[in-house]
């Protein structure tokens, strides 16, 4: 049960995160709840690659044998790098929609429609 | 804001830096390396544009700066990829590891040791390329979002 | 030292240098920026094509970034294990690198003339020659995270260039809900990756398709990973953003948007056919792609009658072209389990949907060239505002007719002879859905005669005396592929036997693929 754990927690922030994206109007809030779904991503890669009483994986100072999983480490890092260009982008694009359309409102912003 | 806030930063702020230039260099030894260190780099230049007036900082943290700065490092970190195939060997090759004399040449010493900085061959060069990648980058994407708020003219008080 | 075995890594490493080098060098003056970008894209391109060769010519090539030789896909003291990133280039994905080649030289050497005037340039060209790289990328990695990877790294810079040019917060609009929407389905895609990796601990597309079981949680990591793909190409329920994207993003990026959504639906068929193969209900999942396939033929033209706007209508007609490849392979994924049926018409299909691809990267890239030509020139987007361009505009309009009846399937067009294949192999399969294929190509007819009349047809009007024809360089892009075009429907038995059926064998063959990066059995 407990090392079910992180996956449950991983369940609830993207639900969280998604019914944020779906439910609310304000742009900027769609876009943290964006960042929500991303940290659930990668917490789930994180626990997938845990050991029971492993240590960090790094090569010297190693007082066992037994690591967790370097790899899905890795791809959570890319995966926050990626997200981090992902934010900022999507953040640019919220001031510029800001400063065209002055609203945040997600129902006034459906000049493209048809 | 306010001098207690200025002052506070002005002393965080070398610490802050050698810190992230820390993590950058250690990179292949220890948790970290170029992204994180970066970033912890790009935020000492937030923590400046935060404590300070737009208009005094923007002096010292110019634009060009940082636009050298992303390209320098994502061009260093191409060449390293493209030397390993000239040296007849594939794309990023570890072509500098393992050769006693060059810089990071020093083979790994097995078993439990303290680390040595002069080790990994590329590795820690591509770490300070992306470090100091990231740190062009981030601050460019703080100064940007800055500049919207300036010419935006939201709180003029605080930003200008 | 020869560059002939390194050719898979400088595909992908050309453009990138190229990019890194622009934001900064091109900056220096206008000559450096435009001679850098449209260097940089030929020699990508030159690489691209050389590559595709020596795969057609060889046989399927496999590159290890990082190992003391290109080729050692299993490092001896791994265990048996390939450890490293690799590219496993098979002829289905030179098939694609050739279509990106063409394609994204044609849209740079085009928006060199429809960005002249314009700031940013430098960083323009840096995001294309990115997305470039992005789309190689993702057509010839065989590894699931460096799949994610350069699927974001497409779908950022897709995004950022879909809003580069603000056009009133329209573009801006656009740009956000592609970016939010691809950025969702990446993140699902992630998950199912993720989920692969937790069973059978490689990233490696040829291992995990040696060793998969079919276990429940891998059905939820397929669907998890062909969803986001799906929705990638434009199918139907996940179409929404197509239309937006495509009209608003400059002419010559939807020209290679419409490629970049063709490397999700590469990304969909490596997932059936290569990673799963009969393993997988093929009848069931096969099923599922050709209803995807009418659904988005079918609504994809039915929404883009009514369009007013001659981009967006040419976008919906994107999602309805894309309903035909779909078609065609779901069809050949149907009959997969069943050796007569795949002979007697399963392989036909996949071949008319594979080449279909290629057709429509080239015609559709064709006619929104020519949109862009005709907004280029008049500033006007609207079918009512237009008019009597055929007297001033002679070549826009003879490329224009050229697509029109491409699209629609008229001889002697390229999209005649993969329709024309697509038709005889799903009659034998399913009468019904053939006779919708071909009900949808007489409406795509129509809709497009529309657009002619109102662009090309009628007097000539005051308000474009001053119309003139475009520059040489969209003229050369755009004729370009007009001839590939008429080649494509004059010799399509030379493309077909040349490059299709490899890229077909390819995706049939799931052995060869394993071979490549595990050693032959």
């Amino acid at each position: 049960m407990l090392a079910n754990v992180p996956f449950i927690a991983f369940a609830l922030i993207a639900i969280i995160g998604l019914a944020t994206m779906i439910m609310r109007k304000n742009i900027i809030k769609i876009i943290l709840g964006l960042g929500l779904l991303e940290g659930a991503v990668n917490l789930f890669l994180v626990a997938l690659g845990y050991r029971q009483d492993g240590i960090a994986p790094i090569f010297t100072n190693a007082p066992s044998t037994k690591m967790v999983l370097p790899t899905v480490q890795a791809m959570a890092l890319t995966s926050i790098v990626i997200g981090v260009a992902t934010m900022a982008l999507l953040l640019s694009f919220a001031v510029f929609i800001y400063k065209k359309y002055g609203t945040l409102n997600s129902d006034s912003i459906n000049r493209l429609k048809g | 804001m306010s001098k207690i806030v200025r002052a506070a930063a002005d002393f965080l702020y070398p610490f802050v830096m050698i810190f992230g230039f820390y993590i950058v260099l250690h990179g292949h030894l220890t948790p970290g390396g170029g992204f994180q260190g970066g970033a912890v780099i790009a935020t000492g230049i937030a923590l400046m544009f935060a404590a300070h007036r737009y208009r005094e900082i923007s002096l010292i943290f110019k634009k060009a700066i940082f636009n050298v700065c992303e390209t320098f490092g994502l061009l260093m970190f191409i060449t390293f990829g493209f030397a390993g195939i000239f040296f007849g060997k594939s794309f990023l090759y570890n072509w500098m590891v393992n050769i006693p004399g060059m810089l990071f040449g020093e083979a790994v010493a097995y078993g439990q040791n303290a680390g040595n900085l002069n080790t990994g061959g590329i590795i820690p060069l591509l770490n300070i390329a992306v470090g100091v990648e990231v740190l062009g980058a981030l601050s460019l994407i703080i100064y940007y979002m800055l500049t919207y708020v300036v010419k935006m003219g939201v709180n003029k008080e605080d930003a200008s | 030292m020869s560059f002939t075995q390194h050719t898979p890594a400088l595909v992908v490493g050309i453009p990138l240098l190229f990019a890194f080098a622009l934001p900064l060098l091109g900056k220096i003056h206008e000559k450096i920026r435009n001679g850098l970008a449209i260097i940089g894209m030929l020699l990508t391109s030159a690489t691209g094509l050389y590559l595709a060769y020596q795969v057609f010519a060889t046989g399927a090539m496999a590159y290890v970034f990082g190992a003391a030789a290109p080729d050692l896909t299993i490092p001896p003291d791994s265990g048996g294990i390939p450890i490293r990133i690799i590219f496993s280039i098979d002829a289905f994905s030179a098939f694609m690198i050739v279509i990106i080649s063409i394609v994204g030289l044609m849209s740079t050497l085009y928006s060199l003339a429809t960005e002249k005037l314009r700031s940013g340039q430098a960083d323009f060209f840096a995001l294309l020659l990115l997305l470039v790289a992005g789309v190689i990328g993702m057509v010839s990695t065989g590894d699931l995270f460096n799949l994610f990877v350069f699927l974001e790294i497409s779908s950022l810079a897709g995004a950022a260039l879909v809003a580069y040019r603000i056009d009133k917060g329209l573009a801006v609009e656009a740009g956000l809900k592609y970016a939010l929407i691809s950025t969702v389905a990446g993140l699902f895609f992630l998950l199912g990756v993720a989920i692969l990796y937790g069973q059978y601990g490689t990233l490696n597309m040829a291992v995990i398709a040696q060793n998969i079981r079919l276990s429940r949680l891998d059905i939820i990591a397929l669907v998890l990973i062909i969803v986001p793909m799906a929705m990638k190409c434009g199918a139907v329920p996940m179409h929404m953003w197509t239309p937006d994207a495509y009209s608003r993003a400059p002419a010559a990026i939807t020209a290679f948007l419409v490629v970049s959504s063709q490397a999700g639906m590469y990304v969909l068929f490596r997932m059936f056919f290569t990673m799963f193969n009969l393993n997988l209900n093929t009848v069931t999942f096969g099923w599922v792609v050709i209803i995807l396939g009418v659904l988005s033929m079918f609504i994809g033209v039915t929404m883009a009658i009514p369009q007013k706007d001659v981009k967006r209508l040419m976008a919906y007609h994107a999602v309805s072209q894309s309903g035909y490849m779909l078609l065609g392979v779901g069809v050949g994924l149907a009959t997969l389990g069943n050796k007569e049926l795949l002979d007697a018409c399963g392989r036909t299909a996949m071949i008319g949907g594979i080449f279909h691809i290629m057709n429509h990267a080239l015609y559709k890239g064709l006619l929104f060239l020519t949109a862009g030509a005709v907004i280029y020139t008049t500033g006007k987007r609207y079918l009512n505002d237009l008019g009597g361009l055929g007297h001033t505009m002679k070549y826009t309009m003879i490329f224009f007719i050229i697509g029109a009846l491409a699209i629609a399937g008229i001889p002697p067009f390229n999209g005649f002879a993969s329709k024309f294949m697509l038709y005889e192999s799903v009659f034998l399969f399913n009468p019904f859905i053939a006779i919708i294929a071909i009900v949808v190509s007489i409406l795509t007819l129509a809709s497009f005669m529309k657009v002619f009349h109102s662009m090309f047809m009628g007097p000539k009007l005051p308000q474009f005396s001053e119309a003139k024809e475009v520059p040489a360089s969209m003229l050369t892009a755009m004729g370009v592929l007009a001839l590939l075009v008429v080649a494509g429907g004059i010799f399509p038995d030379i493309i077909v036997r040349n490059i299709v059926e490899p890229a077909v064998n390819a995706l049939l063959e799931q052995s060869q693929y394993i071979g490549l990066v595990m050693g032959a059995k």
